[in-house]
C-alpha cells in the first residue's frame, strides 16, 4: 500500500518559506510527477515526503500513519538519487543488498531478492563490479535495484535520468514506465522535464515557487491549462500566445493556441507572415513565421511533407475549438 | 590532444626530461653512491662514479655509533606519535565541518590555518620556557605534542577537503536505505573517508619526519631524532663523506619512499586544497 | 539534515582542535609580546617587567636588523625567482609526451622528502666544499680554480640548497595547474594563428597565474623561517643571517630574550602580511 496524503505541508529554511503550506493526496500505486523550473520546490517537497527535510508545520502521511516526524529509515519509502548515490566500495550485489542487511533480513531471502532485482534490471552479469566500473545507465539501475528489493510502499525519484545522455534517457523512462506497471507501486517522480512529466505520469503536479499551479493528468493538463503559467510549460514547442487586439475578439486578455492548432496555407488564412526557418524531422516540420504583427515568432506545428520554406508567404488559421483563453491575472477562461 | 605525436619528438622531449630529472635527482644519487664507498674512495680525484669497491661499513659503522639507533627510534616516535595525536584530534573537527557546515565553518577554517603561518621565532623563548617549567625539555612527548600542533592545521585542512567530496546523497540514500547513525558511519562513512585519512597519515610523517626547527632547538640528548643527529655531522673535513652519506640515506630513504607514494596528495596538503 | 542536535554535536567535535590550537597560539604569543616589553636577560639575572617600546627601537634601529632583512628579502626572492622559472619549465617538460614520464616525475619530486639537515650538508660537504667537493672537481676540470662557496657567496650557496629542496615543490604543483588546461583551448589558439610563444604568453602563463601567486606565497611562509639550513652551513655568519636566525641568536645564543622577543613580533606581523593574501586566495576557494 502507497497512499500518501499532505496536510498543509509547510517549509521554510530560516526566514524564507520555500513551501507555503500545501495539500496534496496520492493514491496508492499512482504514478505522480512533480514538474516544475528549477527553484521551484518539487525537490524540496520530495524530500519533505522522504524526512530528509523535516516539515516546518503541517503533517505527512503514508496509509493513514502520520510520519511528519518519524526518521526517514522507518517511512517504508525508497529512493533514487540524481547522482545515484551509490555506495562507491561496495559491489553492485553489496549496494543492492545494503537496505535488506539494515533491515535484518534473513541471508536466503536476501539472495532471492536481489537475484529478482538483478534479473528485472538485466544487472546479473554486473553483481560483482564496483559502481565505478559501470556505466551511467548501469549505476541508474543499481540505485533503482536498491530501492525495488525493499518493496517499498512507495518510490521517490529525484531527476534520476538528468545526468544521462538523451538516447539512454528514452531508454530508461521506458523502463521505468514498465517497471511501475509491473509492480503497481507508488511512484513519486520530480523532473523539470515536461516531456518526461507528459510520457509517464499518471498525475502531474505542476509547481511555481512552492506553489501547486495545478493538478491533473497529462491530458488535462494539456486541454485545459488552469493558468498561463501551465499553458506555457505543458507542451512542446510550446504554446503561441497573443495579447490585445487579437484576444479581444475573443473577449480574452491572453489566448493561446499551440502549434499544432495551427493550420498553414500557402494561399489563404487568417493571419499572414513570412516563414523565418523550417525544421523538417520527417514526421513533422516546425515552421517559424514572422512578420504577422500579432507576436514576433509564431511557431506551427506542419505535417512532414509540407513545401514552405525561408521567405515564403504563409497563412495561418487557427481550429476555432482549440483556442485557449486567459483573463488578465492569467487563468483559464471556462 | 588528439594528434599524431612523432617519436622523433617524443625521443627528443624525453632526452631533456631525462637529463633535468637526473640532474635534480643527482645530489640524491651521489650520496647513495657515496655511502657505498670507503672514506678513501670518497675524496679520490678525480671522483669514482661506479666501478669502485662497493663496501657497507659505513652502515655497519654508522649503525654502531650508541646515538643513531636511538635518534631513528625517536624520529619514528616522534613522527608517527604526533601524526596520530593530531589525527585523533582532527578526525571529529573535519568531520563536523564537512558535514555539518554552520556559518562560521568558513571563518574557523581560515583561523586555524593562520596559526600555521605563525613564524616559529614568535614563540621560541616561551616554549623553551614553559619546557623546562614543566620538566619535558628535551623529551619525546614535548616533541610530539609541538609538531602535533604545528601540523594539526595541514591535518585539518587535508581531511576536510577530503570528507567534503563524500557525497551527502550518499549519506541520505543510507538513511534512506535504514541505516541507524551507527551503521551510517561504519558501513558507509568509515570505508569512504580510509583512503583519505591514510594519505593524510601519510604526508604527515614526512613532514613530521623532516621537521628542523623545533626537533634541533627542543632537544640535546635525549629526544634527539634524525634531523639533530645529522646536524651533529656537521663539523669535521675530510675523512668522513662516506659516513656521512651512509647517515643521510638511512635517514632520508624510508620518508623518500613514502614521498613517492603520497605525491599526489602532496599538492593537495601543501596548498589547502588551492591547487587540485 | 542539520537538526538542531547535530549542530551542537558538531561543535563538541571541533572544540579539542580549536582548543588546543587557540592555546597554542595564545599563551606563547601573550608571552613574547609580553617579553617584548621587558628588559629580560636571565643570564646576567636582569629583568625590568616594562621598558616600553625600548626594545622595538632598538631592534628595528640595529644595523643587524637592517641587514638581516635584506638578507632575508634577497633569500627569499633568490629562491622565489630559481623555483618558479625552473618550476614553470620544468612543470612544461613534464607534460610532453615521453617514454618513463612517472619515473622522471619521481627523479624530480625526490629532494622534497630530503630532511633540511641532510641536504644542507650534503651540498655543503660534498658539492661546495673547496677541497674535495665535486664542484671544485668540476672547476679544476674546465681549467678554473676552485671557488669556495660558502665563505666566498654564502647567501646564493644557501639559496641554491633550499631552492633544490623547494623546485620540486613548485614543479608539482604547477604540473597540476599545467594538466588541467583544457587541450581545446590550446588548439583553439593554434587555429587563431598563435605560435608557440605566443600561447604561452597568453593562454598557459594566464592560466597558471592562480597556482604561481599559491607557490610564491605557501614557499614565502616557510621560507621566511628557513633554520636548519642556516643553522648547519654557516651558523648566520657571512651576511646569511635571517630574520629568523637574528631572533634566534638574541633569544637563545645572546640570552637578551626582551630584545629577541621584540624582534620575534616583528617576524610575526610580516608573516602575517603574507599570510593575509594567502588567506584570501584559500577562503575564495572555499567558496566554490
Amino acid at each position: 500500500m502507497g497512499r500518501i496524503v499532505l496536510k498543509g505541508v509547510r517549509k521554510a529554511f530560516g526566514d524564507v518559506e520555500v513551501i507555503p503550506p500545501l495539500d496534496l493526496e496520492i493514491e496508492d500505486g499512482e504514478f505522480v510527477v512533480f514538474v516544475g523550473p528549477s527553484g521551484c520546490g518539487k525537490s524540496t517537497l520530495l524530500r519533505l515526503i522522504a524526512g530528509l527535510e523535516d516539515v516546518s508545520s503541517g503533517d505527512i502521511e503514508i496509509d493513514e500513519r502520520n510520519v511528519s516526524t518519524v526518521s526517514p529509515a522507518k517511512r517504508g519509502l525508497a529512493m533514487v538519487f540524481q547522482s545515484y548515490a551509490l555506495y562507491p566500495h561496495m559491489s553492485v550485489r553489496k549496494n543492492i543488498a545494503f537496505p535488506l542487511r539494515m533491515s535484518k533480513m534473513d541471508k536466503a531471502e536476501q539472495d532471492k531478492r536481489i537475484a529478482h532485482a538483478a534479473s528485472i534490471l538485466n544487472l546479473t552479469d554486473y553483481l560483482e563490479r564496483r559502481p565505478g566500473q559501470l556505466s551511467g545507465g548501469q549505476r541508474q539501475r543499481v540505485a533503482i535495484g536498491r530501492a525495488i528489493v525493499r518493496e517499498p510502499a512507495a518510490f521517490l525519484f529525484d531527476e534520476p535520468l538528468s545526468n544521462l545522455d538523451a538516447a539512454l534517457r528514452h531508454g530508461m523512462r521506458v523502463e521505468i514506465g514498465e517497471l511501475h506497471k509491473d509492480l503497481a507501486t507508488t511512484m513519486i517522480y520530480v523532473t523539470h522535464d515536461q516531456i518526461e512529466a507528459m510520457t509517464m505520469a499518471d498525475k502531474i503536479v505542476v509547481l511555481r515557487a512552492g506553489y501547486i499551479e495545478q493538478v491533473g493528468s497529462p491530458l488535462e493538463l494539456y486541454h485545459k491549462p488552469r493558468n498561463l503559467f501551465v499553458a506555457g510549460f505543458i507542451g512542446s514547442p510550446t504554446m503561441n500566445l497573443f495579447e490585445g487586439a487579437t484576444a479581444a475578439e475573443h473577449g480574452a486578455h491572453t489566448i493561446g493556441v499551440r502549434p499544432e492548432h495551427l493550420v498553414p496555407s500557402k494561399t489563404e488564412g487568417l493571419w499572414k507572415g513570412r516563414v523565418g526557418l523550417s525544421e523538417h524531422l520527417g514526421s513533422d516540420t516546425f515552421l517559424h513565421i514572422h512578420d504577422t504583427g500579432l507576436t514576433e515568432t509564431i511557431t506551427v506545428r506542419a505535417g512532414g511533407d509540407i513545401d514552405l520554406h525561408h521567405n515564403d508567404t504563409v497563412y495561418l488559421t487557427p481550429e476555432a475549438d482549440k483556442i485557449h483563453r486567459f483573463d488578465a491575472q492569467g487563468l483559464r477562461i471556462a | 590532444m588528439a594528434r599524431a605525436i612523432t617519436t622523433q619528438k617524443k625521443v627528443m622531449w624525453t632526452a631533456l626530461a631525462w637529463a633535468f630529472g637526473l640532474a635534480i635527482f643527482f645530489p640524491i644519487l651521489w650520496t647513495f653512491l657515496t655511502s657505498f664507498k670507503t672514506e678513501a674512495t670518497a675524496i679520490a680525484d678525480p671522483p669514482v662514479w661506479f666501478l669502485f669497491d662497493w663496501t657497507t661499513e659505513n652502515y655497519t659503522a654508522v649503525q654502531e655509533r650508541s646515538n643513531y639507533p636511538k635518534a631513528l627510534m625517536n624520529s619514528i616516535i616522534i613522527a608517527v606519535g604526533s601524526t596520530l595525536l593530531g589525527i585523533l584530534i582532527a578526525v571529529p573537527a573535519a568531520w563536523a565541518m564537512a558535514f555539518v557546515p554552520g556559518r562560521r565553518t568558513k571563518d574557523v577554517l581560515l583561523w586555524m590555518l593562520s596559526t600555521k603561518m605563525l613564524p616559529a621565532v614568535g614563540v621560541l623563548y616561551p616554549l623553551v620556557l614553559l619546557a623546562k617549567w614543566l620538566g619535558v625539555m628535551d623529551s619525546r612527548i614535548l616533541l610530539v605534542v609541538v609538531l602535533m600542533l604545528i601540523n594539526l592545521p595541514i591535518i585539518v585542512w587535508m581531511l576536510y577537503t577530503y570528507f567534503r567530496e563524500i557525497p551527502g546523497e550518499i549519506l541520505e540514500a543510507a538513511r534512506m536505505d535504514g541505516a541507524s547513525l551507527s551503521s551510517e558511519i561504519l558501513y558507509v562513512l568509515t570505508p569512504m573517508a580510509v583512503p583519505g585519512i591514510a594519505s593524510t597519515i601519510l604526508l604527515n610523517i614526512i613532514l613530521a619526519w623532516n621537521e628542523a626547527f623545533w626537533t634541533i632547538l627542543l632537544t640535546t640528548v635525549n629526544a634527539a631524532p634524525l634531523t639533530a643527529f645529522i646536524a651533529s655531522f656537521s663539523a669535521p673535513e675530510g675523512l668522513f663523506y662516506a659516513k656521512l652519506s651512509a647517515a643521510s640515506m638511512l635517514a632520508i630513504a624510508p620518508i623518500l619512499v613514502m614521498g613517492w607514494f603520497s605525491q599526489k596528495q602532496l599538492v593537495r596538503g601543501l596548498t589547502f586544497g588551492a591547487v587540485k | 539534515m542539520a537538526t538542531a542536535h547535530s549542530k551542537s554535536a558538531a561543535r563538541i567535535m571541533i572544540a579539542p582542535a580549536v582548543f588546543v590550537l587557540l592555546v597554542w597560539m595564545l599563551i606563547p604569543l601573550l608571552m613574547t609580546l609580553y617579553f617584548s616589553f621587558a628588559d629580560y636577560r636571565p643570564l646576567r639575572g636582569t629583568f625590568d617587567a616594562w621598558i616600553g617600546f625600548d626594545n622595538y627601537v632598538r631592534f628595528l634601529t640595529s644595523s643587524s636588523f637592517m641587514s638581516a632583512l635584506i638578507t632575508t628579502l634577497w633569500m627569499v626572492a633568490g629562491i622565489l625567482s630559481i623555483t618558479i622559472i625552473g618550476g614553470v619549465l620544468l612543470a612544461l617538460l613534464l607534460d610532453q609526451p615521453m617514454y618513463g614520464q612517472g619515473f622522471v616525475r619521481i627523479l624530480v619530486i625526490a629532494p622534497f622528502f630530503v630532511m633540511p639537515t641532510v641536504s644542507a650538508l650534503v651540498w655543503k660537504n660534498m658539492f661546495f666544499n673547496v677541497d674535495n667537493g665535486l664542484f671544485s672537481y668540476l672547476f679544476k676540470g674546465l681549467g678554473f680554480q676552485p671557488y669556495d662557496f660558502l665563505s666566498q657567496s654564502p647567501l646564493l650557496s644557501i639559496i641554491v640548497i633550499v631552492a633544490w629542496q623547494w623546485l620540486p615543490f613548485a614543479t608539482l604543483i604547477l604540473l597540476t595547474a599545467v594538466q588541467s588546461l583544457d587541450s581545446e583551448q590550446l588548439e583553439a589558439a593554434e587555429m587563431d594563428g598563435a605560435p608557440a610563444l605566443s600561447r604561452f604568453r597568453f593562454i598557459i602563463l594566464p592560466h597558471l597565474s592562480r597556482a604561481i601567486t599559491v607557490v610564491i606565497l605557501i614557499q614565502t611562509i616557510f621560507l621566511l623561517s628557513i633554520f636548519a639550513e642556516i643553522f648547519v652551513t654557516t651558523n648566520g655568519a657571512f651576511g646569511t643571517r635571517t630574520l629568523t636566525y637574528l631572533v634566534y641568536q638574541r633569544v637563545l645564543e645572546s640570552q637578551n630574550v626582551g630584545l629577541g622577543s621584540a624582534g620575534g613580533i616583528i617576524a610575526v606581523i610580516l608573516a602575517n602580511v603574507i599570510a593575509i593574501f594567502l588567506m584570501r586566495i584559500v577562503g575564495k576557494n572555499l567558496d566554490n
